[in-house]
């Protein structure tokens, strides 16, 4: 039997799955990679799931999410007009657009390419196939199986995803759109995994979204590794915007070279319950990484950003700012924890977590952590909490601007601190009207992929960036 | 003022332990080890009345039921309980009732410590409670401060002379079932210091406690208990020292603080426990559990903190801010030397409306030492238009030495503000530069530099008690190897 | 009567600040108010824009002959009261250029009128830029944000002519100028200067009042308006201090 109808996740039912299906899942694997795949497992029997009792794990219980029951499926479904998912890509932006549904790779025509600059771009499975000498290389040195319960059940069953590899002193022309939609029937449980290699000396844009289609239930655990040779610039966005009965977890394993830079945009527009596991090495000296995240959330929406980033070479810049806003029941967590190890001389880190709260229902944990064992170091950390600042609002209403307007415009420039930071025009304008959308309360998942909710040629009216047209 | 300041972080960053003298005086032990008869004997040493040895087995089987906590960012060697004596005390023969009585090597001890048992020669306006192990040897100025009304007296004589106000408040701050130290505290506490202060009064001295421990393998349990009656004010001072010894001791207090309606209690520490040699042999174990509770509206408690000894630390003074517009601070200097560990900072818990906190942390390591700032702020969500401002910053003086910054903030409702800033920091080569091109010594530019990167907590301290911790720092060397 | 404040009593937390103010603005007036700090000047500044933070405990405000009581902060901007701030707050991800183009059209809304086209907009942001002689680009900035003190105030000056207010209450919007710019701040005031508006200028030095001449000068000291005259008032001010208004209150 390969699909598991509807029953509750749980260790034993996994273990169950695992076993009879063992055949199944290592059938593409190399010798290699079938011995990780059962350390994985081994692992997972040992881990099981996270619970409340761990640190990192005690603010968000997956104990409930878990239990809804869900559809596993060993094979990819093939109901869906894959046509839609490439109906997503963003407008005036030239992509090269790669999909995924229900953790499936999906193509247009074949599975995996090589493109004539040598780049390879398509489904794992396939690129385990193809190119196993790749794989090897790269496949499971970054994700933690030993310590995640999570990342090892991920290990032991993955299957399929994204591959995405740039040659050394390649760079790709166009940005690559990395589309990962949830549309089924029933619920759905769901483990894709993706890698990402940029060479040394290499670069890479690449935007990644996670939508749903329907409302229907979904537990996504996705691992993501992604390698940054030396010199290597990778641009990521991680764009989040599923319906209020998705369960993400989502753990992005970065690992980066010397000199390597990377810039990481996280932005949580909806989803029933998030979690980011950001997990950064330096593992070369003078690397560069800025991760900033902003997370909207309203409704009983569950958001819980963790970022370990390793100094482990001397010279390395690491600057962390995330930012919330919460409506309603939302909770927020952000946990932070920045290692600067004994021979990480000349680290700048510097972590920030800013909340507004709307409502005395909303929720926020913060925890900013900084754990250091060296002086020649220049580390901060700041985190604050409370609501729009009255001053300003008094402000605005006395050059007659609503309150309602006022409220807008604040958050809207509280989270553009963000947005601001997007380096691709089309995508930053795009998401600009997706954060006014979502502020208003208009954003929505929809029938159609959410990125098409909002069309360029009806910009959202609140306000009107005038510094363009100036321009 | 300053300057007397700066004096004393230069010693406690430079200087060796100057305490570790040992006193010899006849003593008086409980049997080794930890068990119902240990309290027993205890309980029946101090005569104390039937509830207290109640509490305290009641305090000692919940204790058996716990583990030590793991969580704390420290490296602890497994403490076997068995061989420690939880209870030593100076022997007397009878009541003392004037300082003659005193054993002269003990009031020795107290003066090379320059703190003077002796009213007449005193500083004027401090009343000292000095506890040597287990037990307060004296406590001056009671007669001064009873005319107000204000009890301030050794814990022991308190269970005596005031049981009912010991029975209200002794655990309801700090319940034993609070953390694995608490709980072995309200099974063997030894003795401590009791201070009231009626409604109305402020008391018109500071008062202080000195704790020491002396003897070889024992424990210090003791227990601190405050109350502050609506409108009252004191300021409280409490200093710590123990001799150099190779082994480690375990050190386990619990203060306690009610703050009612208006008023004010300001507890400062100067902590100077035996830190250990240069390879991290011997010191102190210390786990304190100290807690106030603003209970009344407009009610302030203020944690001013000295920490320079010590080889563990573990030590989060906190305020429960259940009043409406009460007020809660922390003001903390970390010194870490060696390989001494420290993880200490604070808990506001805000429960009441448009309750304010304001915590600075200033955490100094240097050698082989790891420091930890590890603080909780918490805004309920009854706690509207709360306010919490925190600082926390770290310095690390050498390349082989940790810093590390744990903050937990939590907010549970929307007009509230909470801000959390945290800096990591060495001394900058242009800041030594400067001083040196003015002809100033490294080692003193350094002095300099850290005396005013603790300057907005060292001018929180009390005067008279800057004076008394100065005396403390100033004691010769030579004189202190016993 | 534009604007008439009778016997206004006002406070925060319990604490009263204002305790008992009379004043009463004509159009085409300007009204000139000084005293020593702390008085309650801003406060009343405050006060009569709406600000929540401020307990009104008795007394009322008239404005065109309406009780303020009940009106909002924005509305009674959008009615035509203006508060030129003695500090300018930083709004920082907020273009002076999209706040205004956002207060503008709020304001033509509540009046019934149609948004101004983004080309009519832009042509009245270059005419009153002039106006200020403010030239760098300013606008395309963060409301405040970064600016120095007097640009600040300048900014005030130069949002005040956008929004074209029946009466404008200046707070201290000279202090912190250099001699050009006040000499900037005060020709536009004095452009903006019409039959059927009114200023109220809140300031501590005469020298500003060279430029923008008063037709009445009020001392405001504990809460209360305790002498008026005509401009030559300030000048005594300016020589002799307060002292003699407080010996006289004592007397
Ligand atoms: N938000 C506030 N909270 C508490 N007190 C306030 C507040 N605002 C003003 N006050 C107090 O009210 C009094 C009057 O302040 P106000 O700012 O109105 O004075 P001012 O006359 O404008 O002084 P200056 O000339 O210095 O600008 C002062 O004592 C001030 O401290
Ligand atoms: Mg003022």
């Amino acid at each position: 039997m390969q699909t598991e109808h509807n029953e509750i996740i749980s260790k034993a039912r996994l273990i169950g799955l695992f076993e009879k299906n063992r055949k199944l899942l290592v059938r593409n694997d190399t010798k290699f990679l079938a011995v990780k795949r059962d350390k994985a497992f081994a692992s997972f029997v040992e881990l099981g799931f996270p619970d409340t009792s761990l640190e990192s794990w005690s603010l968000t219980d997956l104990e409930e999410c878990l239990a809804r029951g869900y559809d596993y499926h060993l094979h990819p479904m093939k109901e869906m007009d894959i046509q839609k998912v490439f109906r997503c890509n963003i407008p005036h932006l030239d992509t090269a657009v790669i999909g995924q549904l229900n953790g499936w790779y999906v193509s247009k025509d074949v599975p995996l390419m090589k493109l004539g600059n040598g780049i390879i771009m398509g489904s794992l499975a396939e690129a385990r196939k193809t190119y196993p000498q790749l794989i090897e290389k790269y496949y499971g040195t970054m994700a933690d199986d030993m310590a995640e319960g999570l990342t090892a059940l991920n290990t032991a069953f993955a299957q399929d995803g994204v591959f995405i590899y740039v040659p050394d002193h390649v760079k790709s022309p166009r940005p690559v759109q990395l589309i990962n939609v949830i549309h089924h029937g029933e619920n759905l449980f769901l483990q894709p995994r993706n890698l990402i290699v940029v060479g040394a000396n290499a670069k890479l844009s690449l935007v990644h979204c996670d939508d749903s289609y329907n409302h229907q239930a979904s537990f996504s655990n996705i691992v993501t590794e992604v390698h940054v040779g030396a010199h290597g610039v990778l641009d990521h966005y991680k764009l989040q915007n599923l319906n209020n009965e998705s369960t993400l977890v989502s753990s992005v394993y970065f690992r980066l070279e010397e000199a390597a830079n990377l810039e990481s945009h996280y932005i949580s527009l909806n989803g029933g319950m998030l979690r980011n596991n950001i997990r950064l090495l330096f593992n070369g000296p003078h690397g560069n990484a800025n991760i900033y995240g902003i997370y909207l959330m309203d409704g009983r929406q569950h958001v819980d950003n963790q970022v370990f980033v390793d100094h482990a070479h001397p010279g390395c810049t690491s600057h962390e700012m995330f930012k919330g806003i919460l409506d309603e029941h939302a909770h927020a967590i952000f946990n932070g924890h920045v290692l600067v190890r004994r021979d990480a001389v000349k680290t700048d880190a510097r972590q920030t977590n800013k909340n507004i709260l709307l409502t005395d229902t909303a929720r926020v944990n913060s925890k900013p952590f900084l754990e250091i064992y060296n002086d020649d170091v220049k580390c901060s950390h700041g985190s604050t909490t409370g609501q729009l600042d009255t001053e300003s609002m008094f402000y605005m209403r006395q050059r007659g601007i609503g309150e309602d307007t006022a409220r807008m415009l604040l958050m809207f420039a509280f989270a553009d601190e963000i947005v601001s930071k997007i380096a691709i025009p089309q995508l930053r304008q795009r998401i600009e009207d997706m954060v006014k959308k979502r502020l208003q309360g208009e954003l929505q998942i929809c029938e159609q992929c959410v990125l098409h909710c909002s069309s360029p040629e009806h910009p959202v009216e609140f306000q009107i960036d005038m510094s363009k047209i100036l321009a | 003022m300053e300057s007397e300041a700066n004096k004393i972080l230069d010693e406690v960053t430079q200087g060796d332990y100057k305490y570790g003298f040992f006193t010899d005086i006849d003593m008086e032990y409980a049997p080794t080890g930890l068990s119902e008869d240990t309290i027993r004997y205890i309980s029946n040493k101090k005569n104390e009345p039937e509830f207290l040895l109640e509490f305290r087995l009641k305090a000692y089987r919940h204790w058996l039921t716990m583990a030590m906590p793991k969580w704390a960012h420290l490296d602890i060697e497994p403490i076997n309980f068995q061989d420690i004596i939880f209870y030593a005390a100076p022997k007397r023969k009878r009541e003392l009732s004037s300082l003659d009585e005193v054993d002269p090597e003990l009031l020795a001890t107290f003066t090379k410590l320059g703190i003077s048992l002796d009213e007449q020669k005193k500083l004027s306006g401090v009343a000292v409670d000095a506890v040597i192990d287990s037990v307060s040897v004296k406590t001056t100025f009671s007669d001064t401060l009873s005319k107000h009304g204000i009890i301030f007296c050794s814990f022991s004589e308190a269970v005596q002379n005031h049981p009912d106000l010991v029975k209200q408040y002794m655990g309801s701050v700090v319940p034993y079932t609070d953390n694995y130290f608490a709980a072995l505290n309200s099974a063997v506490f030894s003795d401590g210091s009791f201070c009231f202060i009626p409604k109305g009064v402020r008391c018109p001295m500071e008062l202080s406690t000195y704790f020491r421990i002396n003897a070889a393998n024992t424990g210090q349990f003791e227990r601190t208990l405050i109350v502050a009656e609506e409108g009252a004010y004191v300021s409280y001072m409490e200093g710590c020292t123990a001799p150099q010894r190779d082994e480690n001791q375990l050190h386990a207090a619990i203060v306690e603080i009610v703050a009612m309606k208006d008023a004010e209690v300001k507890y400062s520490t100067v902590q100077n426990w035996y830190p250990g040699d240069k390879n991290g042999l011997g010191g102190i174990y210390n786990f304190v559990t100290k807690r106030g509770i603003c209970k009344g509206s407009n009610s302030k408690i203020s944690w001013t903190q000295v920490e320079t000894g010590s080889a563990i630390t573990w030590k989060y003074p906190s305020c429960i801010l259940m009043g409406d517009n009460s007020v809660g601070e922390f003001y903390s200097v970390a010194v870490t030397n060696h390989h001494q560990q420290a993880d200490t900072g604070t808990k506001m818990i805000h429960l009441g409306k448009n309750t304010r906190s304001t915590i600075i942390s200033k955490g100094i390591s240097a050698g082989k030492s790891n420091n930890s700032y590890r603080g909780q702020v918490r805004i309920s969500k009854n706690a509207v238009n709360s306010r919490n401002y925190s600082q926390c910053d770290s310095l690390l003086l050498g390349s082989r030495c940790g810093a590390h910054t744990w903050p937990y903030i939590q907010v549970d409702n929307k007009s509230s503000i909470v801000e959390h800033e945290a800096t990591t920091s060495k001394i900058s080569e242009d800041q030594l530069f400067y001083c040196q091109q003015r002809g100033i010594s490294a080692e003193s530019a350094i002095g300099l530099i850290v005396n005013g990167y603790a300057k907005e907590v060292l001018k929180q301290l009390p005067m008279e008690f800057a004076v008394e911790a100065q005396k403390l720092l100033s004691i010769s060397l030579e004189g202190s190897v016993g | 009567m534009l604007l008439q404040i009778k016997n206004l009593h006002a406070g925060i937390n319990g604490k009263e600040i204002l305790r008992g103010v009379n004043l009463e603005v004509n159009k085409g007036e300007v009204h000139a108010i000084m005293g020593p700090n702390g008085t309650g000047k801003s406060t009343l500044a405050s006060v009569i824009a709406g600000r929540e933070v401020f307990d009104v405990t008795a007394g009322e405000i008239l404005y065109k002959g309406k009780n303020l009581e009940a009106l909002s902060i924005e509305d009674r901007a959008r009615e035509g009261i203006f508060l030129g701030f003695q500090y300018p707050v930083e709004i920082p991800g907020v273009s002076i250029t999209n706040f205004l183009r956002t207060a503008v059209n709020e304001i033509r809304k509540f009046k019934g009128l149609d948004p101004l086209p983004g080309g009519d907009f832009l042509r009245l942001m270059e005419e009153k830029k002039r106006l200020v002689e403010i030239t760098s680009n300013l606008t395309n900035r963060s409301v405040n944000e970064g600016f120095s003190g007097g640009e600040k105030k300048k900014n005030e000056i130069f949002q005040m002519a956008m929004l074209e207010p029946m009466l404008a209450i200046l707070d201290e919007t000279d202090s912190g100028l250099d001699i050009d710019a006040l000499r900037i701040v005060a020709n536009g005031v004095n452009k903006l200067r019409r039959p059927d508006n009114a200023f109220v200028v809140i300031t501590h030095y005469q020298r500003l009042l060279d430029y923008i001449v008063p037709d009445f000068v009020h001392v405001l000291f504990e809460g209360k308006i305790v002498k008026s005259g005509s401009k030559e008032l300030a000048i005594e001010l300016e020589e002799k201090g307060y002292d003699w208004i407080k010996k006289e209150q004592e007397a």
